[in-house]
């Protein structure tokens, strides 16, 4: 992977330019676009909420592209039955570009299904693909840290006990790398701000999520937010116990009325609208592409009857700041065991590729990974 | 022939097995071919009427049956990348229909093989990691069956056990030492057995890829079915030509008296148990060994669930497991294309094997009430 992050930082940079000119074009040439069958697979339900409903919304917008139809399938495990389904897609309704959206698809799967149909163009919703895998594989992802350091700004001014809870699934790298932005979000505007998370070990596990958001609420915690695959049942929870909430992976607004503030929601339309765009005037797809808010990958629910003033306007100033560049990783900045991550006045870039490793939460995040 | 139909079913409980086996041993040809018929007929009928009741479903979600059977025979039988993707989706649940089928011969209702699955699985590739630098793959993938195997059997063998010894029922032991053994395998794979470079899926090592199982010449299915097929008629045979078969079956219809025979009931328990724990062991190194090449939570599939539905079908007998289990996998290979073509959820296809389930539970009660079916000289 080291040998590899130069030339992926080159690829960020140019998908980004690409997609640029490709918006301002406002997708002209998909008026041309001949018959494509897109196939999409979701590890979950189409409407949890969630990761796989920020999919499914991306679906949506790209069926109504005109020569574009979608074919999907959910609550497909990440076992022999993905690669089934992705074979199946192929013979039987000849789909020429798959979008593998669960992690585990990958390795073998992806990438046995990629070497079997070399005609076929497979994309993996995770940064994956190294040089040395099939040429007609490939990652798309969204860095969705860059929303949560938004989040958490504006939840920063939202609280009074300048207790912000975190319900998470499982203490991996992009996980505890959202908690960490969503705290300097709400460090940057708040210094006094902690934020107290806990771990329910599972991608989906709706009630130890509630019994986790129950107890973050009973400790004091205001505002409310998640990384688990369906936040559902945790914005539900703050929603009925009174206190706000910043969502994940999709829009959450509806479940919340009162309390929902702003959430980091992928934009996935963009990278599949781009895919099919180029499948149709024949050109390459690039084999990683990634970005966040700079190249419109991931985007902030609107705000919802949470969002005060100040918390809108705060936001608003740090998405603008993400998007031109500018750092969430800002010295001094230690890790929880006190070690030093940042020294005073160093910053990382915010496509860091050591963030991509995370594995350590850092000063004022309360909780354990272990 | 003759002693097979004496399995231990939910409805067998109004038959005495001693009398059907002397009146077969003393009925001509025409008499067991009448009796056969039975289990021939009953079933076929119970799978046409649960059809009928699921168009009915199907009809009341304004959708068409006949598009639904039709895509079923595409997707799961119809060319032959469908049979193939029926075959893949088949062998786990040979395996895991045997961890049902042989306990039911003793009147025991194991339903945790998913739990064997899961540490037969973890166990082979946890044995595997230490091995890949030095040993040939032939060595690994040995030791590494036997590592499941073992691991599969000893924890089904203790829910035998503690159900001889210590009288804890077997179906509800079994269910919850199922989530024990996902504890087991998330608390290595998650700590101390994880694979440092992938972080974000927590996994154990790979095996590496020269030391994965390979493909049937000429096909996608892995070399697990054929194992999984030939263990079907092992089994078999062990549960009906030998005397630890007919050992187990007589104490499966009544425990009693085969304590009076002074059979040793506690260890055919024991044993037939860890058989059936082997059997999902198994499954769970062929998922390791032949699909992903290391033990992480893609194990917990539900093939071990599902098993019990085709051990069920199949009436525990382990040669019809083999096309019951080709037809769930069929229907199985089939769901993704009805979710595509008919918009339907995917649910829809547990629907149908739930409704498949519950007529065959049913129909097993209408066993020995037709008297077209029974024999001349008959029992009663």
């Amino acid at each position: 992977m080291s040998k590899f992050e130069f030339s992926r930082r080159t690829i960020l940079k140019s998908s980004a330019a690409g997609l640029a000119a490709l918006s301002s074009a406002g997708f002209p040439r998909l008026a041309h676009a001949s018959d494509l069958t897109v196939g999409i697979v979701y590890v979950g339900p189409r409407d949890d909420f969630g990761w796989n409903q920020a999919h499914a919304v991306a679906a949506a917008a790209l069926k109504a592209v005109p020569g574009v139809t979608v074919v999907e399938e959910e609550n497909v495990p990440e076992t022999i039955a993905v690669q089934k389904s992705m074979e199946s897609m192929i013979n039987l309704d000849g789909a020429k570009l798959i979008f593998a959206t669960s992690f585990g698809y990958y390795k073998p799967f992806v990438l046995d299904v990629a070497a079997k149909y070399p005609d076929v163009e497979f994309r993996h919703a995770a940064p994956l693909w190294t040089e040395g895998d099939p040429k007609n594989a490939g990652s798309y992802f969204g860095y969705l840290d860059q929303a949560h350091f938004v989040d958490g700004v504006a939840a920063g001014l939202s609280t009074t006990s300048n207790k912000l809870g975190f319900v998470a699934a499982k203490p991996i790298g992009t996980v505890l790398r959202n908690i960490n932005s969503f705290l300097l979000g709400a460090r940057k505007v708040n210094p006094e701000a902690t934020v107290q998370v806990i771990f329910t070990g599972e991608w989906s596990m709706p009630v130890r999520e509630a019994e986790a958001a129950n107890a973050l609420v009973d400790a004091g915690c205001d505002v409310l937010t998640c990384h688990v695959d369906g936040p559902k049942v945790v914005i539900e929870t703050a929603e009925s116990r009174g206190v706000k909430c910043c969502g994940h992976n999709a829009s959450q607004a509806p479940l919340a009325p009162n309390g929902f503030i702003t959430g980091a929601e992928y934009k996935w339309e963009t990278i599949y609208k781009m895919f099919a765009a180029d499948l149709a005037e024949g050109e390459p797809l690039p084999n990683f592409t990634g970005g966040g808010f700079d190249v419109d990958f991931v985007r902030s629910t609107p705000y919802g009857a949470g969002a005060t003033e100040a918390a809108i306007a705060s936001a608003d100033a740090a998405r603008a700041d993400v998007k031109a560049g500018k750092p969430i990783f800002v010295g001094p900045i230690n890790k929880q065991d006190g070690t030093q991550l940042l020294a005073a006045g160093a910053s990382f870039d915010n496509y860091e590729p050591s963030l991509d490793q995370t594995d350590y939460l850092i000063e004022g995040v309360q909780g354990s990974i272990t | 022939m003759r002693l097979k139909h004496q399995g231990i079913g939910m409805a067998d409980t109004t038959e005495t097995p001693g009398l059907a086996v002397q009146s077969s041993l003393g009925g001509d040809l025409m008499d067991r071919l009448r009796r056969s018929a039975e289990y021939v007929v009953i079933p076929l009928l119970a799978l046409v009427f649960s059809g009928l009741l699921f168009s009915i479903f199907l009809l009341s979600l304004g959708k068409s049956p006949v598009d639904f059977f039709s895509l079923v025979w595409r997707g799961g039988f119809g060319t032959s990348f469908s049979w193939q993707n029926t075959l893949v989706r088949s062998a786990p649940l040979v395996f895991t229909a045997l961890c049902v089928a042989i306990p039911a011969r003793l009147g025991l209702v194991i339903i945790g093989g998913e739990g064997a699955l899961v540490l037969g699985g973890f166990a082979a590739a946890a044995i595997a990691v230490p091995m890949i630098d030095w040993a040939p793959s032939f060595l690994i993938l040995g030791v590494m069956a036997i590592a499941g195997m073992l691991a599969g059997g000893l924890w089904i063998g203790c829910v035998g056990a503690l159900r001889h010894y210590r009288g804890v029922n077997e179906t509800i032991a079994s269910l919850l030492m199922f989530y024990i053994a996902v504890s087991i395998l998330n608390f290595f794979v998650e700590g101390a057995m994880r694979d440092p470079s992938d972080p974000n899926k927590p996994s154990t090592r790979p095996i590496g890829s020269d030391n994965m199982i390979g493909v049937i010449p000429g096909t996608d299915v892995h070399w697990g079915l054929l194992v999984g097929v030939v263990l079907c008629a092992l089994l078999y045979l062990l549960m009906n030509r030998t005397t630890f078969g007919f050992a187990a079956q007589i104490a499966g219809g009544n425990l009693r008296a085969a304590k009076a025979q002074g059979l040793p009931v506690g260890r055919l328990v024991v044993v037939s148990c860890a058989i059936a724990g082997a059997c999902a062991g198994l499954a769970g190194f062929f998922e390791v060994a032949a699909i992903h090449g290391k033990a992480n939570a893609s194990l917990i599939a539900g093939y071990g669930f599902t098993g019990i539905l085709v051990s069920f079908l199949a009436r525990h007998n382990p040669l019809v497991i083999i096309p019951v289990a080709f037809f769930l996998g069929g229907i199985a290979a089939s769901g993704g294309l009805i979710q595509r073509r008919m918009d339907l959820p995917d649910a829809t296809v547990l629907v149908l094997q739930g409704l498949l389930f519950l007529v065959i539970l049913v129909s097993e009660t209408f066993y020995g009430r037709f008297s077209i079916f029974k024999s001349k000289g008959g029992t009663q």
